[in-house]
């Protein structure tokens, strides 16, 4: 795994630093394990995106570090507090987008504003409409009769109303339309013009990482594979590909950090984490006769370290956006 | 002598800092960008881009570094004036890293020699030079 190092694992960390923490965070449904004691630390202005694929037990982690949902074993804190004992005042700086945008359809659009502002002691009327206009939504509008980006678009409005200083968006992405997605991130950019604010998002969509993001995390089937900043994941991956005169060997040396190697006639192509000299040097030893260094993306770094052999529709199906 | 509008793409093998390097860079070098000349700051590239704003600072930082740009306390990036903060034996390096890669592409399109020098006599002379590249004067 490639990892931030973690401050004193035995204290809670600095909350002007860290805003969210999350320590051997566990969660079991029956017999089945959603989340495998995961633990990361979301620095204050960062844009932190989770990633995972539909099932890999984001949106519990989510619910967990909001306090919505017990973990089996382990903690979370939120702004320096514990998310099983959040206070309301701490709440009131949370703003929270919960998955696929649910409304009441019967509602106005403006009559939410007074709904939402119910709740919370701060409201910026401003905002609200501000986001409801850039959205391109008329305040009039039942609810139950907007497309599903204006839903998002609504969402945001009210979660943004509340001036938080963390944003938990829980995969706002999925099921927008490019226009819609693309206004979803410049919300998500202007949001942190102050930088003191910070935006925790889950998604499965890699263009909207390397825009908007950070820093990285995955999650894997309940276990987190990779949680640093993106700049450091981006140069700690690196694509090789040793030719060789004929058909590549079988066996291969002990290649540490190799996450996928795939073979063609007369190739090997691996992806490898943590590069070191070394590692040029044993494919020249199996009779490699060139070891090139290739540029990869983002999205084939990600892939390689989920990616299974025999299982590469993680991602594909979905970076289009599309669904 | 045309704007100067910076593009990214995601999903390719550069990231989106080193994109925005590269353009900058190339725009100064071509005279697209002139000494003294403001760049956008970074809270407005970055939302015109729709892109992190660590990503912009990075990218002028790295510019800034090389000398291609300059940063004025308050004030924002302007081009720098025309300096080579490299030596001459590491130009020497960077300029045949980039022709290695420039003639493996044009042999495997099967150009011969002549007319690669051809294409190279016309894409020099196409270039705009602002100043004469302080490289000659030495």
């Amino acid at each position: 795994m490639i990892a931030s190092e973690l401050s004193n694992p035995s204290e809670a960390a600095d909350p002007r630093t860290v805003v969210i923490e999350a320590r051997g965070l566990t969660r079991y449904f029956g017999n089945k394990c959603a989340v495998d004691s995961i633990s990361f630390q979301v620095p204050r202005g960062s844009v932190f995106a989770f990633i995972g694929r539909n099932g890999a037990g984001k949106t519990t982690t989510i619910r967990m570090i909001l306090g919505l949902l017990e973990p089996t074993r382990g903690s979370a804190r939120i702004l320096g507090q514990d998310s099983s004992a959040l206070q309301p005042a701490t709440r009131a700086r949370i703003g929270y987008m919960a998955e696929g945008h649910p409304v009441y359809g019967w509602m106005r659009v403006g009559q939410y504003a007074g709904f939402q502002r119910g709740f919370y002691p701060h409201w910026n009327q401003e905002i609200f409409g501000s986001v409801i206009d850039f959205f391109g939504i008329d305040p009039r509008t039942k609810a139950g009769h907007l497309s599903h980006g204006q839903r998002a678009g609504l969402h945001l409005a009210m979660t943004l109303a509340i001036e938080p200083e963390v944003l938990m968006l829980d995969d706002p992405a999925t099921g927008l339309d490019p226009a819609a997605r693309r206004s979803l991130l410049e919300a998500m950019i202007y949001f942190t013009r102050n930088r003191e604010r910070t935006i925790f998002f889950s998604t499965h969509l890699l263009d909207d990482v390397e825009r908007v993001a950070d820093h990285v995390a995955v999650l894997d089937y309940s276990v987190l594979r990779v949680c640093c900043s993106a700049d450091t994941f981006r140069e700690r991956v690196r694509r090789l590909v040793a030719r060789f005169p004929s058909e590549p060997p079988r066996k291969l040396p002990v290649i540490p950090g190799l996450l996928r190697v795939t073979r063609s006639e007369n190739e090997l192509c691996l992806v490898v984490a943590n590069l070191n000299g070394r590692t040029e040097r044993d494919l020249e030893e199996i009779g490699a006769l060139t070891v090139d260094e290739q540029p990869i993306s983002l999205e084939d770094a990600l892939i390689a370290h989920v990616g299974r052999q025999g299982d590469k529709s993680f991602f594909l199906d979905t970076a289009g956006g599309t669904q | 002598m045309p704007a100067f509008h910076i593009h990214v793409t995601t999903g390719a093998g550069t990231p989106i800092y080193r994109q925005i390097v590269d353009q900058v860079r190339l725009a100064v070098a071509t005279g697209t960008l002139s000494p003294g000349e403001a760049l956008p700051s970074v809270r407005s590239l970055a939302e015109q881009l729709v892109i992190n704003f660590n990503t912009v600072s990075k990218a002028y930082a790295e510019l800034v570094r090389e000398g291609v740009l300059e940063s004025l306390q308050g004030k924002g990036f302007f081009v720098a004036q025309k300096r080579q903060i490299y030596s001459r034996g590491e130009r020497l390096r960077r300029l045949r890293h980039a022709l290695d890669s420039f003639i493996h592409e044009a042999v495997f399109l099967d150009f011969s020699a002549e007319e690669i020098r051809k294409a190279v006599d016309e894409k020099l002379a196409e270039l705009d030079w602002q100043t004469k590249p302080l490289g000659e004067q030495t």
